[in-house]
């Protein structure tokens, strides 16, 4: 708040040109394409850690009897135990796998780097709305980090309450042995919808207010209409979050019920605060990834997205439907059943947007001239991993199926082929598509295509299975199946599926090679190494500080491939004067 | 080359507001989205409470925060002149009023402390002695909410202060207005949550 | 290999496995057009040098088919979804004679208490048992289910029933066994560091062993 008083003071509008010191320009940078890289390796170190604990979890749960954790000695005996992963240690995993992926990783990846690099360069202006707000948003993430990583080390260890951290369990140290670490990631949680909703207010009014002449509404790329919906969820959802998270803080610290029957307080509500703001939480996760595709398939299949207005349309109603549909979680929660009705209702509406967004994918690439480069690859991937996650929902929204499925292994693939498959896939396309703005040189496509590969193989080998184990009544979060009558007999698949998830974690590592490689030795990109139409593909790679020399004049729309009025290339640029190019094609 | 200097400067093709009105209403739509979650669930553990709720009267002191409650109205009244005289260009209206407005503020918050102690060392609940966020539901949300707001106004009153130091500098005037303005905007929100909390913690 | 559903054994879990394989089913075919076209159109669209995609903004028409067609089928599925549910759930459904157990959950075993020859709770011939739920065949059952300290949640597979049980709440369960046999409740939703080993036996007897089963654990009760 007192940032946007201070910027309306006028007092960052004296930024003259000046040389800037090392810390001002690459640490305390106000520069959004110098946040945004910030943010990106922020987000990849922790989707490393977050990777790091799913590859433990997987040890136990393959081998859950056999110790003999390979380094087991490097940890800590509160944790790993003459080579047993101890439950406590499991729970933590558990917990921390799920709130680092989705708050440390997935979500600022997908938002954090791309809203802040895309929104000034995609809508022609120089920087943000309030880049001092902006650094701060980044900011606000680094103790949210050190929180995070700390909480293992302290005693009783990290969270272990899920990541949905059902209360009572998340407010009562005494029934799980975890104090302060529970304490530790809720106040991490804090700083992350800080930082959430200061990012929010920059990215929506930087969108509202900013675009460049002739950027009108209906010629803001997908990425923009995704980036600027989701931003709205983020500012509409996370600050419930926050008060939730605050009310369990003070249940855990200064004595107060809110959510322990004990003194009064529903548990029940916990739940209803969560999933308020847990789906369109889930939205806030893929939006931006759709916006993505949309762009990369667009521009790989060198058409123009199909049916743009129906995905705008798709994304409006899925930001509205989103806030209504958080009952779906709590089908079994012990919520009214008929409650839960409506919501069934709902979340079977929400679909639709989604179908009708895979076509659309699908209309895209149907006649085009497909460039199957990385990028591509992977916005291929995406549609089609996405399509599963958003079938297996349709079980799940079946509120009898879900009776079943309920809290089981089946839930966790289609968490997955949602939210790793759908959004992880299309940050991975998005990086490469993008890299070349951001660092001038082109990630190597030999490497590229080989971890495509890798990661659709051993993706599908890990969670495709997990639907099996679940339909079997695998329960979720569990430390050990072997004593249960009904789980006999999916021991290989566990197995199978743990080889594969070493393998998928291992594919990562040739990303990161080919990234940091690339940096030094990728080939010298150009301005414009895709033929593409966006505003920031017609500035240098990387643009300098400020973006353009001139603010550019847009006159069409956002995808305008293979225009039959264009002659001698097959893209029209969103700011080409179209005197210059061709009469006819101003039209769009 | 101007690289912040976008905001405000460059002719804006958004809506016909300052980007830092924009800004501010933004916010404070996510500032709703929080209070809203607040007072959602102090509605919901209300009503679902087994035992019946206790009655304001024997628990608050009432007409203190009536008091209160007038002392921030007149600061929204305060900021609103303020404002006004910015625009007019008057040196000392400035002055006045944001000092005013700021002092108000401050009393507000003098006041909700003293209610505060009051409350934990003297007040008895259900037997005991000190009514603390420990005592219960009606404790708990009536501690977490108002305690929210009173950050909030904590806040105010510091970008108050400092509006108000530049004021004595001769920063504001009728060519720039729109720093009090934005805080403004915060100011008279955080005055609204006041009437609607007073309204359902001290009055029903 | 072994990825089905396990067998089921109650008059719920018919409908319940009727209702999951028609939507594989809608899924599956589903599935099978999206997959399918995405690597058609991969290798039929493979780009070549010189060749120039077909400029198109969309189709009014096909958009609206592929917004109708999958809104029709989800708005059937919802509906008989609800039918169903409601069947399950729906407290106007509740057996009103029904056998009734209370069990609660607590960190980390289920308590049984049965309600004795008299077939009532809260009568002095009431017992509980530790981590054993025996009930007969072939007859409504309704438990209530509670918990002592945190949520956890009351799941039998082979009956397809699962309910969280949550502090502060009794809620009530119904369903119906079709064959004795011996399962399992498993815990479903995180609890704490015992979750995993949250788990009772489940014995459905024919109503002649069930009597005789009370019976013999009563007095042992009693004293
Ligand atoms: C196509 C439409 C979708 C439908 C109909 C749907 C439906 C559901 C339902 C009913 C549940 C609750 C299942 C249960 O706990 O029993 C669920 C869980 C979940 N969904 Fe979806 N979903 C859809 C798309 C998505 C997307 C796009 C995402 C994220 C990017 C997502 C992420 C999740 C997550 C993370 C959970 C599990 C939360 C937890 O309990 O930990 N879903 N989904
Ligand atoms: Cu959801
Ligand atoms: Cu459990």
């Amino acid at each position: 708040m007192a940032t946007i008083v201070a910027e309306a003071t006028g007092q960052a509008i004296l930024h003259e040109e000046h040389e800037q010191s090392f810390l001002r320009k690459y640490i305390f940078s106000t520069d959004h394409k110098v946040i945004a890289i910030q943010f990106l390796i922020y987000t990849l170190f922790f989707l490393m850690i977050g990777g790091l604990l799913a590859m433990l979890m997987r040890y136990q749960i393959a081998w859950p009897a056999r110790g003999e954790l390979p380094l087991g000695g490097i940890f800590p005996e509160s944790m790993v135990a003459s080579g047993y992963i101890l439950p406590e240690f499991y729970n933590a995993l558990v917990t921390m796998h799920g709130s680092v992926m989705v708050f440390l990783a997935i979500m600022p990846m997908l938002v954090g780097v791309w809203a802040n690099y895309l929104i000034p360069l995609q809508l022609g202006t120089h920087d943000m709305a309030f880049p001092r707000l902006n650094m701060l948003s980044f900011w606000a993430m680094v103790p949210a980090g050190i929180l995070t990583l700390a909480s293992f080390f302290v005693v009783g260890g990290a969270a272990g309450a899920g990541w949905t951290l059902y209360a009572p369990l998340s407010a009562r140290p005494d029934l799980t042995g975890v104090g302060l670490g529970q304490i530790l990631w809720l106040v991490a949680l804090v700083f992350i919808g800080l930082s959430s909703i200061l990012g929010s207010v920059n990215y929506i009014t930087t969108t509202i207010n900013m675009r460049a002449p002739g950027m009108t509404w209906m010629r803001m790329p997908l990425t923009i209409w995704s980036l600027f919906i989701t931003a709205i969820l983020a500012l509409l959802a996370m600050p419930v979050l926050s008060a939730a998270g605050i009310m369990l803080i003070f249940d855990q610290t200064i004595g107060t019920s809110f959510f322990l029957p004990e003194g009064g307080g529903q548990p029940l509500l916990w739940q209803h605060l969560f999933w308020f703001f847990g789906h369109p939480e889930v939205y806030i996760l893929i939006l931006p990834a759709m916006g993505f595709t949309s762009e990369i398939l667009s521009v790989g299949s060198r058409k123009p997205v199909f049916g743009y207005k129906a995905m705008v349309l798709a994304l409006v109603s899925i930001a509205f439907l989103g806030f209504i549909v958080w009952g779906h979680h709590m089908f079994q929660s012990g919520m009214n059943p008929m409650l839960g009705l409506t919501f069934t209702v709902s979340t079977l509406f929400i679909a639709v947007p989604s179908a009708i967004k895979t076509f659309n994918w699908m209309g895209t690439m149907w006649r085009g001239n497909l460039q199957l480069h990385s990028a591509m690859l992977f916005a291929i991937g995406f549609v089609a991993m996405f399509a599963i996650g958003g079938l297996s929902g349709v079980f799940m929204a079946s509120t009898p199926v879900d009776i079943y499925i309920h809290d089981t292994y089946f839930i966790v693939a289609h968490i997955h082929y949602v939210l790793f498959g759908g959004s992880l896939f299309a940050l991975f396309g998005a990086i490469y598509f993008w890299y070349p703005k951001m660092f001038g040189r082109m990630m190597n496509e030999t490497m590229g295509k080989i971890h495509f590969w890798l990661t659709f193989v051993f993706f599908n080998l890990v969670f495709f299975p997990m639907h099996g184990v679940g339909m079997v009544g695998m329960m979720r979060r569990i430390y050990d199946s072997t004593g249960y009558a009904h789980l006999q007999g999916i021991e290989d698949t566990n197995a199978i599926i743990t080889w594969a998830a070493f393998g998928l974690f291992a594919s990562g590592f040739l990303f990161a090679f080919n990234f940091f490689w690339s940096l030094k030795k990728g080939r010298k990109a150009g301005a414009n190494p895709w033929n593409a139409t966006t505003l920031e593909w017609q500035t240098p790679s990387p643009p300098k500080h400020g973006n353009w020399e001139e603010v550019p004049v847009v006159y069409h729309g956002p995808h305008e491939y293979s225009h039959p009025d264009v002659e001698d290339k097959d893209w029209l640029a969103q700011n080409e004067r179209p005197d210059v190019v061709s009469p006819a094609a101003g039209s769009h | 080359m101007a690289h912040a200097a976008t905001a405000g400067r460059v002719p804006e093709r958004g809506l016909d507001v300052y980007t830092q009105k924009v800004g501010m209403w933004v916010f404070l739509c996510s500032e709703v989205m929080f209070f809203a979650g607040l007072i959602g669930s102090y509605v919901v553990l209300r009503f679902g409470a087994a035992d019946t709720w206790a009655v304001p009267n024997e628990v608050l002191n009432v007409p203190i925060t009536a008091f209160n409650t007038f002392l921030l109205i007149c600061s929204s009244v305060t900021m609103v002149k303020a404002f006004a005289a910015a625009q007019a260009g008057d040196q000392r209206g400035i002055k006045v009023y944001l000092l005013g407005t700021t002092l108000l503020g401050a009393t507000f918050l003098g006041v909700q402390v003293y209610e505060y102690v009051e409350l934990v060392l003297h007040q008895s609940w259900q037997g005991s002695h000190g009514f603390t966020p420990a005592a219960g539901l009606y404790g708990a949300t009536f501690f977490t909410m108002t305690g929210f707001h009173g950050f909030h106004v904590l806040l105010g009153v510091i970008c108050l202060a400092w509006a108000t130091i530049r004021a004595w500098r001769g920063h504001w005037g009728a060519d720039n207005t729109h720093g009090i303005e934005v805080l403004g905007l915060y100011w008279h929100f955080v005055d609204l949550v006041w009437i609607i909390l007073f309204t359902i913690v001290y009055l029903i | 290999m072994d990825w089905a559903l396990p067998p089921n054994y109650s008059t719920f879990g018919v409908v319940i496995d009727q209702l999951f394989w028609i939507i594989l089913v809608i899924t599956g075919i589903a599935f099978l057009l999206v997959e399918g076209g995405i690597l058609w159109f991969c290798l039929k669209y493979r780009g070549r040098e010189g060749a120039k995609a077909h400029y198109t903004h969309g189709s009014n028409r096909l958009e609206i088919i592929w917004t109708v067609i999958p809104a029709i089928i989800i708005a059937v599925l919802g509906a008989y979804s609800a039918l169903v549910w409601d069947d399950i759930k729906g407290s106007s459904n509740r057996p009103a004679d029904a056998l009734e157990f209370l069990v609660v959950g607590k960190q980390f075993e289920w308590n049984i208490t049965y309600p004795g020859v008299d077939e009532t709770l809260g009568t002095a011939d009431d017992f509980t048992v530790r981590n054993q739920f025996h009930f007969p065949v072939n007859e409504d059952i309704t438990i209530l289910l509670e918990s002592e300290d945190v949520i956890h949640s009351f799941f039998i597979p082979e009956l397809r029933v699962k309910q969280d049980a949550v502090p502060g709440m009794t809620i009530p369960v119904w369903f119906d066994a079709t064959q004795t046999g011996n399962f399992e409740i498993a815990c479903a939703e995180l609890c704490g560091l015992g979750h995993y080993y949250m788990m009772a036996s489940v014995t459905v007897h024919s109503a002649a062993d069930f009597d005789a089963w009370q019976a013999s654990q009563a007095p042992a009760a009693a004293q």
